[in-house]
């Protein structure tokens, strides 16, 4: 079932406080997961409470399968909602935990029982009924929270950083299983994360806020390569950062010079969003002096990949990514001295910044 | 009424409903009996009965003996609570539970048992006695049972603090060369400063209006051993309501003031945790 | 008391210090510490056994079971059968309120909740002497319909009331509030009314800090003395509790009665302090576990495909 949100605003605190979420709208992908990413305090958390109705709008409007629900109570609006901290209920077995839904809905006991039953065996922890949370593992509580969730069938599973507790290698093997379940069961989820890589592992539709706003929505693919605002480049993929103004149609940040998006006006100042990996590094002969020849400081080598860590000619640092099979074929070392090419850059003109 | 709230749980209308009635029955309203009747006494007599010398005395009487009993607690009771938390002792658990009794305890019953303990034939007071100290129907022995009464209050106030006391910070000011009394001096006792405070407020409230285990070991001896709260009572059953009502106003006005401190304290206490 | 004793539900277990004082102070603080103890505790309580069974098992039995002492052991249970459960839902009430909403006035509401703490039992005893008393507010009207309050069960039973409403109320509150609110929203999610929630998720919660505060809130409205003394007026047989007929037995120098009937509030008072112990342990066993390392990690290595539904 879809799920939409429509110019939802609320402030918490004061009325002139700052909005944790202001007029943000966004639309969920029936079936899919949509992911809400940003930065802590974005808004995002706020955003999936409102939409489960665990907090009150200013204004705006809920739309769960058409309908307007704002007005709706949570235990109305047939939502699944898994918390940060999973919240299962301590003092109940991990059967009663799942049972609770249908049990609260007055459910038979043999209903209960089947529904249960199927649903442990659907997140792989059949043996666990008699169990209490606390003798559960990270990785198994979050599946239990997920159960859970999933057993009043809900129209949209809503997910609150699922993550965020578990240790790294969990993580990873718990977002490849939630893709798959989620291919099989086919709920319509909208996942928070601050993650993002997380966001684009899990989803072809990614909403990013930053400072309570929707700032711009899309596939992954969209957001990395046509960010919209400076904020969008920056959060996505660590991107270096060059200023410049505008010089005969062309963007000159420091000793470079890219295109500058049509129609900018003469003089006008700009920032470029370069990625580390758009660079190319082409080793200086000693005794040219152009300007952009720059020094590498210190490689920093990970796996099969190479950071690279230049000073250019104007003092500022940059970093380029490379692979090591580029680094050692092209023989780099601290030390040297480099030309740097910008193959790709995002210009946003300065009054574009948030 | 429309209220605007946080939360989304059901029951505020009920839950808010019920208390409100249940606060204003119980609280306010035989309150409200004591404003009336205290504003329908005239402030020239509430002033000239809250006044007299017997009543003084009593003021006095209460107010440095549970001063007294409530300093005795914060250094005794800093004691206990440093060594419940960080040391290990047979009958140590024991020791823990015993701290709530003056809780528990049913004042009359402190009251006979302290009279009966420090009278001068009793064990502690036939002690006392040898080196020549009445403790029973004197102020001292108001001061005992006024110390009794305040025993939880330090220490389960100054309990969680040290428990939550990061062993980080005293390892740091060891390497630095401080001794362990300086260790405690500059570091913990700081640290531990504002729930100390509000323990000894707290007891110092208690022991104010303190009645039954007072009553019992102090004789009452009006204008020596009687303390407010008793000299309340005695009024009542001469059936001076002006008396006692002047009496409680001042002692309620105290109580008021010591709770604003209080209330002060935790907050300073709290936000000197953070 | 603003605060509460409870907080100790759900607090952090021992530790190790290894920057200690030496062996002479630590020795030297706990003897201090042990002496003030049991020159101010442990003396009396010793006392009134001591003192209850000086003339033998048989003289405390008789002094048990003289009619007097068995209607006020009867009193004394009556008021606080009733002033216990109301004060419980009270007590519950209030604190689900304090702890899962935010609204204007709250602290003011919070304060009034404490006063019983901040007022002496005595002044206790006199505003309800000031309210229903024959010369009080309501005294005339009362006198007209032939109503005694004060001087009579329904004053003892009030008076019990205000003095222990707070207890219940901030134990469950500090619990509540140290538990938070995940799981009653996470029930609301899930489709629950607030009655359900309240039964099937709270109260299983806050259970042990409930116990606590209940068989406090008991032990004290037994055990109350100022308040109920103001306005019983003392008649023997007919408005005397335990404490009052220990006063009036022990005034008459009939010491070993005195102490028999007190020495069934001691015992009260030691189980009470008992169950607290057994509650707090039973708490910290439960959230110990949670916080333990998880039993043995599973790996996701298998596969979904082929799971039915």
């Amino acid at each position: 079932m879809t799920v939409a949100v429509e110019d939802m605003t609320k402030r918490f605190g004061r009325s002139d406080g700052a909005a944790a979420v202001e007029s943000a709208s966004f639309s969920a992908r029936e079936g899919e997961i949509t992911t809400l990413l940003g930065p802590s305090g974005s808004g995002k958390s706020t955003l999936l409470r409102l939409i489960a109705g665990l907090e009150e709008p200013d204004s705006g409007r809920v739309l769960i399968a058409g309908k307007d629900v704002t007005r709706v109570s949570p235990g109305k609006r047939n939502v699944g909602f898994v918390f940060q901290s999973y919240a299962l209920f301590r003092h109940l077995s991990v059967f009663e935990n799942v049972a609770f839904g249908m049990r609260v809905r007055g459910r038979s006991e043999a209903d209960v029982k089947a529904r249960v039953e199927e649903l442990l065996k659907l997140v792989q922890l059949s043996g666990t009924s008699a169990r209490f949370p606390s003798q559960l593992s990270g990785g198994q509580r979050q599946r239990i929270a997920l159960a859970r969730a999933l057993a009043t069938d809900p129209a949209v599973l809503l997910l609150d950083e699922p993550f965020g507790a578990l240790d790294a290698r969990v993580r990873v093997e718990l977002r490849q299983w939630l893709l798959e379940f989620q291919k099989k069961t086919k709920v319509t989820t909208v996942l928070v994360t601050h993650d993002q890589e997380e966001a684009f592992e899990l989803s072809e539709h990614v909403v990013l806020l930053s400072e309570g706003k929707v700032v711009q929505t899309g596939t992954p693919h969209e957001l990395y390569d046509r960010p919209k605002t400076p904020f969008v480049a920056s959060f996505l993929g660590g991107a270096n950062v060059l200023r410049g103004s505008v010089r005969f149609g062309m963007a000159e940040v420091g000793s470079m010079s890219v295109e500058a998006p049509a129609g900018t006006a003469e003089g006008a100042s700009v920032h470029a969003f370069v990625r580390p990996h758009d660079i190319r590094l082409v080793k200086a002969e000693p005794e040219e002096d152009s300007v952009s020849v720059a020094r590498v400081e210190r490689l920093t080598r990970i796996g099969a990949q190479v950071k690279v860590s230049l000073e250019l000619a104007d003092g500022e640092p940059m970093t380029v990514q490379m692979s090591k099979v580029e680094v050692d074929s092209i023989g780099i070392e601290a030390g040297d001295r480099v030309l740097v090419d910008l193959r790709e850059a995002k210009v946003f003109v300065e009054d574009y910044s948030i | 009424m429309f209220l605007r709230r946080r939360g989304v749980l059901p029951g505020f209308g009920l839950s808010l409903g019920y208390t409100v009635f249940y606060l204003g029955f119980i609280v306010l309203l035989p309150l409200g009996a004591l404003i009336l009747k205290a504003s329908s006494v005239g402030l020239v007599d509430l002033y000239r009965s809250a006044t007299e010398t017997r009543a003084l005395s009593a003021y006095w009487l209460s107010l440095y003996t549970s001063l007294a009993g409530a300093s005795l607690n914060a250094v005794f009771g800093l004691m206990l609570a440093w060594v419940l938390v960080r040391y290990e002792f047979p009958g140590k658990s024991i020791v823990d539970a015993l701290v709530d009794l003056p809780f528990a305890l049913p004042t009359a019953v402190a009251g006979i048992a302290l009279t009966t303990v420090y009278a001068e034939n009793g064990v502690l007071g036939s002690m006392l006695g040898r080196v020549g100290v009445r403790a029973a129907f004197t102020p001292l022995g108001i001061i005992i049972a006024l110390t009794f009464v305040g025993i939880p209050f330090v220490v389960r106030t100054v309990q969680p603090v040290l428990e939550d006391l990061d062993d980080d910070v005293e390892e740091a000011a060891a390497i630095l060369g401080a001794t362990r009394f300086q260790t405690f001096a500059r570091v913990i006792f700081p640290a531990l400063l504002p729930s100390l405070l509000t323990g000894f407020a707290l007891a110092l409230a208690r022991a104010l209006g303190e009645y039954g285990s007072v009553v019992f070991i102090s004789g009452n001896m009006p204008r020596r051993t009687e303390i407010a709260p008793v000299l309340i009572v005695t009024k009542l059953e001469q059936y001076d309501y002006t008396g006692a009502t002047a009496i409680a106003s001042v002692m309620l006005g105290a109580s008021f003031l010591l709770l604003l401190l209080v209330n002060l304290l935790s907050r300073w206490a709290r936000r000197a945790e953070t | 008391m603003s605060g509460g004793v409870a907080g100790t539900f759900g607090r952090s277990t021992e530790r190790r210090h290894r920057v200690r004082e030496g062996r002479l102070l630590r020795g030297a603080l706990i003897f201090g510490a042990l002496s003030f103890l049991g020159i101010f505790l442990i003396a009396p309580l010793v006392t009134v056994f001591a003192s209850a069974f000086a003339k033998g098992f048989g003289a405390y039995v008789t002094a048990l079971s003289d009619p007097e002492t068995v209607s006020a052991i009867e009193l004394t249970l009556l008021a606080a059968g009733i002033a216990v459960p109301l004060n419980l839902v009270f007590g519950v009430a209030a604190a689900w309120l304090f702890a899962k909403y935010e609204f204007p006035g709250k602290n003011i509401l919070l304060t009034l909740v404490d006063l019983p703490f901040s007022v002496s039992p005595v002044i206790a005893g006199l505003v309800f002497v000031l309210l229903f008393g024959a010369q009080g507010w309501l005294g005339p009207w009362l006198s007209a319909h032939d109503v005694r309050i004060i001087f009579a069960v329904p004053g003892i039973v009030l008076a019990t009331i205000f003095v222990t409403f707070p207890m219940v109320a901030r134990e469950v509150l500090a619990v509540m509030q140290s538990q938070g609110n995940d799981e009653e929203e996470a029930a609301l999610t899930l489709g629950a009314s607030g009655w359900q929630i309240l039964f099937r998720v709270t109260l299983k919660k806050v259970r042990w800090g409930l116990l606590y505060g209940i068989i406090l809130c008991n032990a004290r409205a037994m055990g109350e003395f100022g308040a109920v003394s103001v306005v019983s007026g003392h008649i023997r047989g007919e408005t005397n509790t335990m404490p009052l007929h220990v006063e009036i037995l022990y005034n008459e120098y009939n010491f070993v009665a005195a102490f028999a009937v007190a020495s069934l509030l001691a015992m009260l008072a030691l189980v009470t302090l008992f169950i607290k112990k057994i509650a707090e342990w039973a708490a910290h066993a439960r959230s110990d576990a949670a916080e333990r390392a998880p039993l043995g990690e599973h790996s996701l290595s298998a596969t979904v495909g082929s799971t039915p539904s």
